[in-house]
């Protein structure tokens, strides 16, 4: 009984500390790849190609004062940083990342992961609260309208894959897709998810909670030293989030087709199937100009809805007629 | 153009602009590894300020206050004094380089072509003190980018060595109480 | 030990003491934002509650639609209205450190319960056993309260339209 939960924890930890310094490391990554992709070199100073830039930052964050305004509700202020991170890093409690890693097989681990996004939301609306500070505000009720309006078109767009699986067990949804990957199938709604899960993650283009040419920085203008650090943490961990979501999903998981899957570990696999999404994330945000607020809930509800509901509709009834 | 063609054609220039984006991985760096290798500037680059002399040796500053007038931030100060051989010059020449934006508005104001600016950016310094520039600093022993004009032998003044009329392009001046055309 | 005091009784007790206690701080606060957060502890708690007596759907339902949906916007309407300034100037203001602790204190104790749910491989059994599973839950929606489920969404749809009709502007052909 004990040993089994001393490694389970054991387990859980080193999930975590693999996390987190990856979470830190990708900052790096994006700065030298948006570098590359805006013809310049980016951070190469620091140790070799730069890779210890992040390292430098956090040194520097944490030399920074904690500043906690005056102005500001102190516990609520305190609390919001923490409950960001947590949701994201309580999400990959159901990520399955190979055959035999994983933390929990959790029977309803497609809406845990559900949830904890609709959680995460109280972050930012708590930290734009509690800053006391009008740019914060109104970061933190766009991040509101903007999550609550893309959550429901998230959990549409993966009903299509739970009903061509017929289950809720991550695990089991990869499982499901030895035959062939559900991006064949679902298209429409791998597009949906993945522009709910930037709009989710507020990632360029849809970060209008913090748009830095209108808010200043938004929902965490008044935030410095390590609670900035941890908003931070919560933002890279949650690209990472969406994209395993993505590769778990739609993408096979850790599985690969017939030669190329024993090249490689499953566990190698699922993880540079997750750098080509956080790639592909990057690309966005250097490409892609922002859209204004009231332009991204339109598209949200007069294109993402009918597309989700379509997309679900249209699986239900080929599933019912046998064609998947 | 109706609301189908423009998602349409939305999405498609979302997607071209990834592309061309994306295209850049390819491409050679514009910016340069700064310290150790420098950055290509111009000639006519408007950097640190310098004085100027003219081809004989002589301070071109005549103190005529003209650039002081035309800088935006107010970083110049000088003060004219005029030498017994007749010639103008700063007193003081101070300019103040943590004021300063580097416009070059001074530069077009002056006359003489004494203040130039230079492509020369590396100005940073620990103490801001530093910064201010006094006359033995800003003078060079050049004349920098008009190396052949001098304002004395173009100008009408009367300084040592040079009388009424001497000037290039002047012609003797007339006398008018003669009587010969 | 630890793994003794977790059977499924004792955690489900402490569940719902959390979310009496976080209910009953709810109603006594001042502050609404305050006031909200407990609220949303204490359906964070009845989600526990939930999945304790076998209705993991239930429970995952719980927390996405009302902690996660309908919460965000009671807070979004607070910020909108700002009603937080209003009723703080009245209401007693008390710095005492004890009531910083408390909110803490009780999602703690949540976190606590969850880990223990999830590392004890006996809890994780009995859970199993008498699981409701989704499937169960959508023959009984479509089966036995096929009624109270189309009545719940003509009043679904009668809240959607009230909306879109308050929304609609007053001048014909100007933006919505």
């Amino acid at each position: 009984m004990m040993p089994e939960m001393l490694w389970k924890l054991l387990e859980i930890t080193i999930i975590i500390a693999l996390l987190i310094p990856m979470a830190a490391m990708l900052v790096w990554v994006e700065r030298r790849v948006i570098g590359i992709w805006q013809d310049r070199h980016g951070p190469n100073r620091v140790g070799p190609f730069g890779i210890l830039q992040s390292l430098a930052d956090l040194l520097k964050i944490l030399g920074k004062e904690d500043w906690i305004p005056p102005f500001s509700d102190r516990l609520v202020f305190i609390l919001a940083p923490i409950i960001g991170a947590i949701c994201v890093l309580m999400s990959f409690a159901v990520v399955p990342f190979s055959p035999d890693i994983g933390v929990s097989d959790l029977n309803i681990g497609l809406l845990f992961f559900l949830a904890m996004a609709s959680l995460a939301v109280y972050s930012v609306v708590l930290a734009g609260w509690a800053s006391n500070s009008k740019y914060a505000l109104l970061g933190g009720m766009r991040a509101a309208a903007q999550t609550v309006s893309y959550e429901v078109f998230m959990g549409l767009s993966v009903m299509g894959v739970v009903l061509l699986t017929g289950t809720f067990n991550l695990r089991e949804i990869v499982l499901a897709q030895s035959e062939g990957w559900l991006i064949q199938s679902q298209f429409v709604g791998f597009f949906i998810f993945l522009v709910a899960g930037i709009a989710e993650s507020h990632r360029l283009p849809f970060d209008l909670p913090e748009a830095e040419t209108e808010l200043t920085a938004g929902f965490h203008t008044e935030y410095s030293g390590l609670k900035f650090a941890l908003f931070f943490l919560g933002e890279y961990l949650g690209v990472t989030l969406i994209s395993a979501m993505s590769v778990v999903l739609f993408f096979g998981g850790w599985l690969m087709p017939e030669p190329l899957s024993a090249w490689l570990p499953p566990l190698v696999w699922f993880i540079i199937k997750i750098m080509c999404f956080v790639m592909f994330f990057i690309l966005l945000r250097t490409s892609l100009p922002r859209p204004r607020f009231d332009q991204l809930l339109k598209f949200g509800w007069m294109v993402m809805l009918p597309l989700a509901l379509l997309n679900l509709i249209v699986t239900a009834l080929l599933r019912l007629t046998g064609v998947l | 153009m109706n609301k189908e063609k423009l998602a349409n054609s939305l999405i498609f220039s979302q997607l071209r602009t990834m592309w061309l984006v994306l295209k850049h991985t390819f491409t050679k760096a514009d910016t340069v590894q700064y310290p150790e290798q420098k950055p290509y500037l111009a000639p006519r680059y408007r950097g640190r300020i310098v004085l100027t002399r003219d081809p004989s040796g002589e301070e071109r500053c005549v103190a005529c206050n003209l650039c002081a007038v035309a800088c935006p931030v107010d970083c110049i100060a000088l003060q004219q004094v005029v030498d017994d051989d007749g010639r103008k010059r700063a007193d003081f020449f101070r300019i103040n380089f943590s004021r300063c934006i580097l416009c070059g508005f001074c530069e077009e104001a002056c006359p003489t072509y004494a203040i130039q600016l230079t492509p020369d950016v590396e100005l940073a310094e620990y103490d801001r003190q530093n910064l201010v520039y006094e006359k033995e600093h800003l003078l060079i022993n050049g004349p920098g980018k008009y190396p052949d004009y001098s304002f004395y032998q173009q100008s009408g003044i009367v300084i040592a060595g040079k009388g009424k009329g001497e000037a290039e392009q002047e012609r003797p001046p007339i006398d008018i109480k003669g009587l010969m055309p | 030990m630890l793994t003794d005091l977790a059977t499924i009784d004792s955690l489900f007790y402490l569940a719902a003491t959390v979310a009496v206690i976080a209910s009953l701080k709810v109603v006594t606060g001042s502050n609404t934002v305050h006031a909200l957060l407990y609220l949303v502890v204490s359906l964070l708690a009845v989600a526990v509650c939930f999945y304790l007596m076998g209705a993991p759907f239930a429970a995952g339902l719980e927390v996405i639609v009302y902690a996660g949906a309908i919460l965000v916007l009671f807070v979004f309407a607070v910020l909108m209205f700002g009603l937080g300034k209003d009723e703080t100037i009245n209401a007693p203001k008390s710095k005492s450190v004890a009531n910083m602790f408390g909110a803490m204190l009780l999602a703690f104790a949540l976190l606590l319960e969850l880990t223990v749910i999830i590392n004890n491989a006996q809890i994780q059994q009995t859970l199993q056993a008498n699981v409701v599973s989704s499937k169960a839950v959508g023959i009984m929606l479509y089966g036995p309260y096929l009624l109270a489920v189309e009545i719940a969404s003509f009043l679904l749809l009668a809240g959607l339209l009230a909306g879109y009709h308050y929304a609609k502007p007053d001048v014909q052909g100007s933006q919505l």
